[in-house]
């Protein structure tokens, strides 16, 4: 049976690990490489970099990451963040990344989903979402960009639908108004994403216990559960989460 | 000790020659690299699995070559046509008549079969090595109760036992059933009579193949599969080394 995943996200910022509160007020919390070996051993099903200062100049310092991170890891990674066209993705898969996550430049020019798709395949091709409840309508949620900047006026289910029909693999659903918080991911923005496609979705932002990550899978319907400053600051173990979540009947691997 | 011979668009550095060299020390692994996509995981897995790796796209190395590792990412159309643009195709199947012991992953096994419906137009399959017969369709979406899947099956999952006795394959040595490895795909092999292992989205498909116990395939990626996968390629290493 297809066990839940347990991914770690790390921010990564001229090559060192950080993590934002609500996307701003970074902490530094290690080696990206390192960390990844050490979620490796805990358990972790993989791992993700996001680059948050991806400019075109810097793209060096990722694409080295990426291909370091194919050597030491055992485990499949995806990288994201600052991704504008095709060559940018076939340079990172060149490096050894096993999916790239596109976000703002595939609601600038969705047709980049389908390239990337068909050049890579769909199971190379993730498209994150940032999303935020719509004030005064707490069932629907607007797609951000731009680090969660700027609103786009899209659906967020509606454009995760489009992003699976132009071909991405995964959705990586972020909910802006948990990021952050640690009061648990928004399950209700969650599952109505996984119920409208029918490629897995990544449940991000808001965990800040145990019972969190059972809750995205049981009450979220996600096919995986994403965390970083519970992960990088130690307060939680992989192996805890896991073995939370197999306290609550959920497949994972041990 | 890993040694490329072919450069970005295919080029063969010395290739040969290296090649020979090698061959006199000890048996060497031809990692099939068909320019679609990174194979380093898939390298660095073998070399640290104690292989002699050349990583090349020239029939005339995988002519000489004690083994061969097919790997793949992508559509199996486009890389059915690369294989054969390449002179590859008739390469491996060469190999593997010699008794060369053989391991293709991912889309790299969906190759081995007779055909593949990915990317394929009305008139049919396309045509693969057919080391195996049968063809490569899409996985089942829906589960025997009508509950539906998510496609690309992506993640860790379990391989399990089929009619074919596991502890005669030196691939699955020290593998226990029920063991999880790393799948990320939308296709997959045909149940046949050289069906390993099974695994199960929405309902069990064939998971690893075995003919000769020598020829594999394997639908997980062992390169990315932490200690089991290396364990896997270790024993695929330990094959070709006793041959």
């Amino acid at each position: 049976m297809l066990t839940k995943r347990v991914i770690p996200c790390m921010d990564v910022k001229d090559g060192r690990v950080v993590k934002g509160v609500n996307f701003v007020n970074l902490r530094d919390a290690g080696d990206p490489i390192e960390l990844a070996a050490a979620y490796d051993a805990q358990c972790a099903d993989e791992v993700i970099f996001l680059d948050i200062t991806a400019t075109s100049d810097k793209r060096d310092t990722t694409i080295d990451l990426a291909a370091r991170a194919s050597e030491s890891l055992h485990l499949p990674y995806c990288v994201g963040g600052g991704f504008r066209s095709v060559a940018d993705i076939r340079s990172m898969i060149k490096a050894g990344a096993d999916k790239v996550s596109v976000n703002s430049a595939a609601v600038a020019n969705p047709e980049l989903i389908e390239l990337a798709s068909r050049a890579f395949g769909s199971q190379a091709i993730l498209c994150a979402i940032d999303a935020k409840v719509v004030p005064g309508n707490p069932n629907k949620w607007e797609v951000y960009v731009g680090g969660g900047r700027k609103a786009t006026g899209l659906d967020a289910v509606e454009w995760a639908q489009e992003a699976a029909r132009r071909g991405a693999g995964e959705i990586l659903l972020t909910s802006m108004d948990r990021d952050g918080s640690r009061d648990g991911f928004d399950c209700a923005l969650t599952r109505a994403v996984a119920r409208a496609v029918d490629i897995p979705v990544i449940a991000s932002g808001g965990v800040g216990k145990l019972e969190h990550f059972a809750q995205g899978i049981l009450e979220g319907e996600a096919d995986a559960v994403l965390a970083a400053s519970v992960f990088h600051l130690g307060e939680l173990t992989i192996r805890q989460v896991k073995e939370s979540m197999a306290s609550y009947g959920i497949p994972v691997r041990l | 000790m890993a040694t490329a011979l072919n450069g970005d668009g295919g080029e063969i550095r010395s290739g040969l020659v290296a090649c020979d060299q090698l061959s006199l020390e000890e048996p060497i692994i031809a990692l099939v690299d068909y320019h679609k996509g990174n194979i380093t995981s898939v390298e660095r897995g073998l070399v640290q699995a104690g292989a002699s790796v050349v990583v090349t796209d020239d029939p005339e190395v995988v002519a000489q070559v004690a083994a061969v590792v097919l790997p793949g990412v992508g559509a199996f159309a486009d890389a059915a046509a690369t294989l054969r643009e390449l002179g590859l195709d008739r390469a491996i199947l060469e190999a593997v008549e010699r008794g060369a012991p053989f391991l293709g992953i991912c889309l790299g096994m969906h190759l081995m079969f007779e055909g593949g419906l990915e990317h394929a137009s009305d008139e049919g399959p396309v045509p693969g090595l057919g080391i195996l017969p049968g063809v490569v369709g899409p996985l089942e979406a829906y589960t025997p109760e009508g509950q539906r899947v998510k496609i690309p099956h992506v993640g860790w999952n379990s391989i399990d036992e089929t009619a074919l006795a596991w502890e005669e394959e030196p691939l699955l040595a020290g593998i226990q059933p029920g063991e999880y490895f790393y799948f990320t795909h939308s296709f997959c092999a045909p149940e046949s009579a050289y069906s390993l292992t099974h695994t199960t989205h929405a309902t069990p498909f064939t998971s690893a193949v075995a003919r000769d116990h020598r020829i594999y395939g394997v639908q997980f990626h062992p390169e990315k599969s932490s200690d089991p996968g290396a364990r896997l390629l270790r024993n695929f290493v330990s094959l070709v080394k006793a041959q």
